[in-house]
């Protein structure tokens, strides 16, 4: 039987009905769905697939393991190497991660790895996870600063080798931007908490409401507890810091997120956190986060929403999957634009913004086209909303606290990459707040580093 | 989650609860602030640690009543918990030898201008202290305030106590005839915009204590931007304190209105259920 060339279809939500509520949009493959797609594995000797996954899953083994319908164990060989497979197989960017390596590619698309890895994740929830045997405890004890994905997974992996961990969290729930970014069409908050009480049925302790560098300080921290991870991301939103930014209707894409999605805003008034949605919306910005802002705008009741992004399709960084969803659910795409002023009433309420058109020119650093203005192509836009996701850089307050920990220009910790040490003793970091804004993989990939190398340090040395 | 331990009226509408919350009051100064949760629906709110301590490892917080989460707060009694409390945030004031200070304080500024004073005071500064309210039982906190401070003058607006007038009046006449190194100003936002209009022409360094609206506190979110010297700075990070000369009050004035109408639909709601229905439940 010749394979299929496309993936199986995963079930989604209608578009008229979801624009409308704040369910999930992919819906997840049904047991057959599931087999189906399996089914168009070629178990490749080689696996290059594997290659593309920063946690290294067995990628065929685990497809294998769907063939024979054998879905405990596939979950748990997926577990040997990640923590979290419901959230990344929702969330990952398979297509530039492990489905970009797939032979598939060749004749046709991927295997659906990411929808598969969700399928079994999805399948252990349901019925409820086996806690894995910790055979040996140890005498060693590391505080985890941050509950994000790296911090989890940091957490995971060493409560797994009898470590004893305390996640600090300066949040009153745990997850990180699984909790107060991603929105719940595309990671139920649910799953997310699933997530967590998996990593702490390994023991670990997690508090919430400390917020280090104020509570209490890395070194404080360094009395109690053998090593320190930091996981903090990069959590503090920049600016564009032109003329009216300040004005009512404008919030960073951070702010407007975390009331809606960890404040649930979206339910107010019966939740008390109020939100301002205006008719027409302008999200400042391409990435995943920019996609999310639109999208949950649209939700709670704008009638336009608008992504004004400088360069063009081609060089937007979210996944491609969101910008299809984005697209079916009515977003409107205005390429080349930057913004150069935004433009109030007499109250202070945001009602236009001036843009300038842009063309492209060279690549820059980031090997992406530079966009360049044209030189009196303004115009005014008209919106009474506008959110701005052009990129977050990691919080100070640790830094600033911490003197002997070494940061790079852009704020991020400077670590050595194989192992994940800072400049301190005794002090590890990744995800994020070392690499700048990632992914949810690639943060899970630098936890994994971490892990390896604090037990090193505490149990081998 | 946070039991509240002590409990007091101290005006109409204005109340004093005292919590345990260890992490915090070992490390709380003057200046510092915390962001609270009442219950699981609620939102996140920003209240001065007034007082703090060490052996019954708990803070004070002094808060006016003005909509529902404030409400909320104030029908809790001893006993009953807060969801979360997140502290101390913001950078401490900075306290140090001055020479002759000034503390201008109004409505439940006043309670957050007590720890800093007595800083100031502890540091061996000379402190006068202006309060005012809008009538007599609305100066809160005019005990503790008198016995840290060398002056003490106190204004109401119908003249039940002290001069009949407002802070400013006062300290206008203060700086007409002496040398003040230092001023604080800590209340209603347009107190602290008209005292630092004043104080502009006098040249006395003015230290005002910005109440913006708040989310995380930690700087996350950006809400609580302000202009500061011509710069978006974040009052949760780079504050809660700035230099009241370079301020922009009107921006700041016209932000803390965004959610008017909202707060307006939850209070109502709040009010017609009485507290009830809108989901606080004992724990
Ligand atoms: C809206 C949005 C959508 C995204 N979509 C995707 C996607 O689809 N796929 C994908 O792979 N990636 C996505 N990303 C990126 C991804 O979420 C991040 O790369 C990833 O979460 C980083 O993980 P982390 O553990 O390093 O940090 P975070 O997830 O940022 O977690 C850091 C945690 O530390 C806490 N913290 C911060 N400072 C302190 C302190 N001083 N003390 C105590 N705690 C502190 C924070 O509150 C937070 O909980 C998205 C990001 C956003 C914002
Ligand atoms: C650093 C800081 C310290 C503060 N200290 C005190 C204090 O010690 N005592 C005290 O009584 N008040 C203090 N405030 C103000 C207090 O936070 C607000 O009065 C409170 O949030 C109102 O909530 P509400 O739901 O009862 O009223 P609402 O009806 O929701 O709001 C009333 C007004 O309060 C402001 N406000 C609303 N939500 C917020 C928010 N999330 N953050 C900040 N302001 C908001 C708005 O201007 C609003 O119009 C402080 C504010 C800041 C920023
Ligand atoms: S964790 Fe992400 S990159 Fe790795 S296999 Fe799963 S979907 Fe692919
Ligand atoms: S590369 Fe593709 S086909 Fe080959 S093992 Fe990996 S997923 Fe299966
Ligand atoms: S309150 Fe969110 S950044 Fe200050
Ligand atoms: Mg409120």
């Amino acid at each position: 039987m010749a394979i299929a060339k496309a993936k199986t279809p995963i079930p989604e939500q209608p578009v008229e009905q979801r624009v409308r509520n704040f369910d999930e949009v992919a819906l997840g493959y049904t047991e057959e769905q599931a087999l189906m797609e399996a089914s168009r594995c070629l178990q490749c000797k080689d696996a290059p697939c594997v290659r593309g996954c920063p946690v290294n899953i067995d990628i065929p083994g685990f497809i294998r393991l769907i063939k024979e319908k054998k879905y405990d164990e596939a979950i748990k060989k997926i577990k040997e190497n990640n923590n979290l497979p419901a959230t990344t197989g929702r969330v990952c960017p398979q297509e530039t991660q492990c489905e970009a390596l797939c032979t598939l590619k060749k004749i046709g698309e991927p295997v659906a790895i990411g929808r598969l890895e969700r399928f079994v994740a999805d399948y252990e929830l349901s019925k409820g996870y086996d806690i894995p045997l910790i055979k040996v405890r140890r005498d060693k004890r590391v505080a985890v600063v941050g509950s994000g994905p790296a911090g989890l997974t940091v957490a995971g992996d060493l409560a797994r080798m009898g470590i004893k961990v305390s996640i600090f969290e300066a949040f009153h729930e745990p997850g990180g931007v699984l909790i107060y970014g991603i929105p719940e069409f595309r990671l139920p908050k649910r799953i997310v908490r699933a997530e967590v009480e998996y990593i702490k049925s390994l023991g670990v302790e997690i508090f919430t409401n400390v917020v280090v560098g104020r509570s209490i300080t890395i070194d404080e921290l360094l009395k109690e507890y053998d090593a320190v991870f930091i996981g903090t991301g990069a959590g503090a939103p920049q600016f564009l810091n032109i003329p009216g930014e300040n004005l009512i209707g404008i919030y960073s894409a951070n702010e407007f997120l975390t009331r809606v999605n960890l404040m649930k805003a979206y339910k107010f008034p019966e939740y008390d956190t109020p939100i301002k949605i205006g008719n027409i919306v302008g999200v400042i910005g391409g990435g995943n986060v920019a996609m999310d802002a639109a999208r949950t705008a649209l939700r709670l009741g704008a009638k336009e929403v608008h992504i004004l992004y400088r360069r063009t399709e081609e060089e937007m960084p979210a996944r491609y999957e969101e910008i299809i969803h984005a697209r079916e659910e009515g977003i409107i795409f205005n390429f080349l634009v930057s913004p150069v002023r935004f433009i109030g009433d007499d109250k202070g309420q945001l009602i236009g913004i001036e843009l300038q058109r842009m063309t492209l020119g060279e690549p820059d650093s980031s090997g992406r086209r530079r966009p360049i203005p044209i030189e009196g192509s303004n115009f005014i836009f008209s919106l009474d909303m506008a959110i701005v996701a052009i990129g977050t850089v990691p919080n100070p307050l640790i830094s600033m606290t911490t003197p002997d920990l070494s940061i790079n220009k852009n704020g991020t910790i400077l670590i050595d990459k194989e192992t994940g040490k800072t400049s301190k003793d005794r002090v590890f970091a990744g995800g994020d707040v070392a690499s700048g804004s990632a992914t949810v993989i690639n943060a899970m990939g630098a936890g994994k580093i971490a892990a390896k190398s604090i037990f090193k340090l505490l149990v081998e040395e | 989650m946070f039991e509240i331990i002590v409990k007091k009226e101290l005006a109409p509408n204005v109340k004093l609860i005292e919590v345990k919350a260890p992490l915090i009051a070992r490390k709380a100064l003057p200046g510092q602030f915390v962001i609270l949760r009442v219950y699981e629906k609620g939102e996140r709110i920003p209240l001065t640690i007034a007082e703090k301590n060490i052996e019954t490892e708990s803070i004070t917080i002094v808060f006016q009543e003005v909509g529902k989460t404030t409400k909320l707060l104030g029908k809790l009694r001893v006993g009953d918990k807060i969801s979360d409390i997140v502290g101390p945030l913001g950078n401490p004031s900075e306290i140090e030898r001055f020479g002759v200070v000034i503390g201008v304080g109004g409505g439940v500024g006043i309670a957050a201008l007590y720890p800093i004073l007595k800083g100031l005071k502890e540091k061996g500064n000379y402190v006068i202290s202006i309060i005012g309210g809008r009538s007599a039982n609305y100066v809160i906190f005019r005990e503790e305030i008198e016995k840290i401070s060398d002056e003490i003058y106190v204004t109401t607006d119908d003249g039940s106590l002290g001069r009949k007038g407002l802070v400013t009046d006062v300290l206008k006449e203060i700086l007409e005839k002496r040398k003040i190194d230092r001023i604080w100003a800590v209340g209603p936002t347009i107190m602290m915009k008209v005292v630092s209009d004043l104080t502009k022409a006098y040249h006395v360094p003015t230290i005002v204590s910005l109440n913006p609206i708040m989310v995380d506190g930690t700087g996350m979110c950006g809400g609580c931007r302000v202009t500061v010297g011509g710069k978006i700075r974040f009052t949760c990070v780079d504050g809660p304190e700035f230099d009241g000369h370079l301020v922009d009050f009107d921006e700041l004035l016209t932000r803390l209105k965004t959610y008017k109408d909202e707060e307006t639909l939850a209070l109502r709601l709040f009010e017609e259920s009485e507290g009830e229905k809108v989901g606080y439940s004992k724990s």
